[in-house]
């Protein structure tokens, strides 16, 4: 079975405008030609290749959220989580690549960097010709990023960075990078942010990550050997970086959640469709109870989790206050991706098992939506600081 | 240049579809739609020509509401303008009766070209582009596979013929082509082209405002009924003939004669 049909999962749920429903057209379009065909494949080798990011990049899908002004489409949160979702239904592993670009890297230069800033990166990042990173977390600061110890010291016209990066999605690739460094004492108050070009001198691509799952992105470990990043490449204020990185985490936690939805939904659809062919006891299995019941439930979960996603993403379009939501969406969402993947290969029993059915490569894409962008501890950390300490 | 290319709403191509309780028609409601195949690909064909001359593409789409969603489609492609045949004069026809409320649209824009995809995915009669060009008194051609650029108003295609012919034909303008799936890789509508579509201009129109009389078009002007619509039944009968062929062929004549008396 492939996963094709123009009618988003949204549908019913959301009422989509005209411009959503052909967004989430073209996106579904675009992954069902474009990325069906080659998804397994690129699993099974772990080759991440530039050209379907690009291929998202010339339709549009790299600037959604900048204005128009800045070379992107000017559109809201909402409508960025249908594309992502739909994308991420065929091909997790670029989702992520699409999620980090536009949530962290373009977010927060849109959002502190200067005019030169924003005309030299920004504008080639809306229209996908400058493909961007996030580097915060390091080896032994990951869900506690004010312990970073990358460090950057102020020599004339420069900031001299030292120090290395882990876990950097599009490390490999990028050519703009997002990187977070100390600059003053210890703790969050000590960081600042930094956009850099890693064609520079001293910056090395790292160790290249052998993954679980989403193997076709490019996740590396980035070191910086005395690197001269210019003044002007300072990202707003000095000390201010750990600040604007946890801002922009809010749209990364919703890109993640949107990518969660897109493996649960894609699960469900699959093991619907498996239930509906494959017989066992003279009956379709789809015909026994505990079959139904197990995608009853799941169904239910995924749908839920979609609610409180694109009602939290359309909070933040409101502008409101929406970081208690973001978490729990995240949550939610990731813990229904990975119970899809588990319940899709149950359902498809010993072939779900094996590599030759798409269902094994879902759940291990799956499992890293419960760790990165903040781990399912950390939101129940941040949903909890909300909810009693506020 | 001018080129008109005709499009179609149609169920998408995976839709589970049911029939309607009146036993003639699909049950179009919650069924996801698309612009039919090979009209995709006309509406392909005719943005490369009119990139590549200059001028402009108009959609030209019969249908109900609901099709404005192919239209938008259409327009966040590229297509220049719209206009909308949607007039509950113009439901229930046969191809005959939408060439000739096609026609007369066709007539007032006057366009250089008009192509259309080679068959509708749902009726699949694969008429209106060929009735449509009779009705136009213009040259046409079917199945067309390449289109040159066109030169002092005339036009040469490639057409496809059985058994993996083909045939290059010249055609003076007008002229209708009705465009073989696959000609080019239709494009996808860009976020750019799809926010821009908003800004088009997408013209409804009734019979009398492309100037056609109410009683040639529509169910008014059909000259095929749809009788009945149905699911084909399966059976469980199968038999498998037994022996040599020539013993198996003599026991099939038998049964075809006696039997089933078809022969």
């Amino acid at each position: 079975m492939t996963l094709t049909g123009s009618k988003p999962a949204t549908e019913g749920l959301l009422p989509l405008s005209d411009v959503q429903r052909e967004i989430v057209r073209t996106a579904r379009e675009f992954a069902a030609n474009e990325l069906a065909p080659h998804v397994a494949e690129r699993d099974r080798k772990g080759e991440f290749s530039r050209e379907p990011i690009d291929a998202l990049g010339r339709l549009g899908f790299l600037g959604m959220l900048i204005p128009e002004e800045w070379g992107g489409n000017g559109l809201d949160t909402v409508t960025y989580l249908l594309a992502l979702e739909e994308i991420a239904r065929v091909d997790p592993a670029l989702a992520v690549s699409m999620s980090v670009h536009n949530s962290l890297p373009t977010q927060l230069i849109l959002a502190h960097g200067s005019k030169d800033l924003k005309e030299r990166y920004l504008r080639p990042m809306a229209e996908g010709r400058m493909l961007g990173a996030f580097a915060l977390s390091e080896a032994h600061a990951g869900s506690d990023p004010a312990a970073l110890s990358c460090s950057a010291v102020r020599r004339g016209d420069a900031w001299v960075l030292n120090g290395a990066k882990a876990w950097v999605t599009n490390g490999g690739t990028a050519d703009v990078v997002l990187a977070m460094a100390r600059t003053g004492g210890s703790g969050s108050r000590g960081v600042s942010a930094f956009v850099v070009e890693p064609a520079w001198e001293g910056y090395a691509v790292g160790k290249e990550e052998k993954k679980m799952g989403l193997r076709s992105s490019n996740t590396t470990e980035i070191v910086f050997r005395d690197l001269e990043v210019p003044v002007a490449n300072l990202l707003g204020e000095e000390g201010k970086g750990l600040a604007y990185a946890l801002g922009a985490l809010e749209h990364g936690r919703l890109g993640i959640a949107a990518q969660a939805l897109g493996i649960a939904s894609a699960c469900l659809d699959l093991a619907v469709s498996w239930a509906r062919d494959r017989q066992a006891f003279g009956q379709p299995i789809a015909d026994f109870q505990g079959i139904r019941f197990l995608l009853v439930d799941l169904a239910a979960q995924i749908e839920a989790a979609r609610a409180l996603t694109y009602a939290a993403a359309a909070k933040k379009d409101r502008g409101e206050h929406a970081r208690k939501e973001v978490a729990m969406a995240k949550l939610l969402a990731s813990r229904a991706a990975m119970d899809a993947g588990v319940k899709a290969i149950q359902v498809y029993g010993g072939y779900g098992y094996m590599k030759d059915y798409p269902v094994e490569r879902y759940f291990r894409d799956a499992k890293v939506t419960e760790i990165y962008e903040g781990t399912s501890e950390i939101q129940r950390l941040v949903i909890a600081s909300e909810l009693l300490d506020g | 240049m001018k080129i008109v290319v005709c499009i179609k709403q149609v169920p998408e191509r995976d839709a589970r579809l049911r029939i309607a309780s009146d036993g003639k028609s699909v049950d179009t409601a919650g069924v996801a739609t698309e612009i039919n195949e090979s009209d995709q690909y006309a509406l392909e064909a005719g943005l490369r020509v009119a990139e590549k001359v200059g001028g402009e593409v108009v959609a030209l789409l019969l249908g109900p509401d609901a099709a404005e969603e192919a239209i938008r489609r259409a327009l966040a492609m590229g297509a220049a303008r719209a206009i909308h045949l949607n007039d509950a004069g113009f439901q229930g026809g046969d191809a005959s009766s939408a060439a000739k409320a096609l026609a007369a649209a066709v007539r007032q824009e006057s366009p250089d070209l008009v192509l259309t995809g080679l068959q509708s995915d749902d009726a699949g009669w694969s008429q209106t582009g060929v009735i449509l060009a009779q009705l136009l008194g213009w040259p046409s051609a079917t199945l067309i596979m390449e289109i040159e650029q066109p030169e002092d108003g005339r036009i040469k295609v490639k057409r496809e013929l059985e058994a993996g012919w083909f045939q290059w034909i010249t055609l003076p303008l007008p002229a209708v082509l009705t465009i073989q799936s696959g000609i080019y890789p239709v494009r996808y509508a860009t976020l750019k082209g799809i926010m821009g579509a908003k800004k088009k201009e997408m013209k409804k129109m009734g019979p009398a405002d492309v100037g056609v009389d109410g009683g040639q078009v529509g169910a008014a002007g059909r000259k095929v009924e749809l009788k009945r619509l149905y699911v084909p039944e399966k059976t469980a009968e199968a038999e498998i003939l037994e022996g040599d062929a020539a013993t198996a062929a003599a026991s099939l004549v038998d049964r075809l004669q006696k039997e089933a008396k078809v022969l």
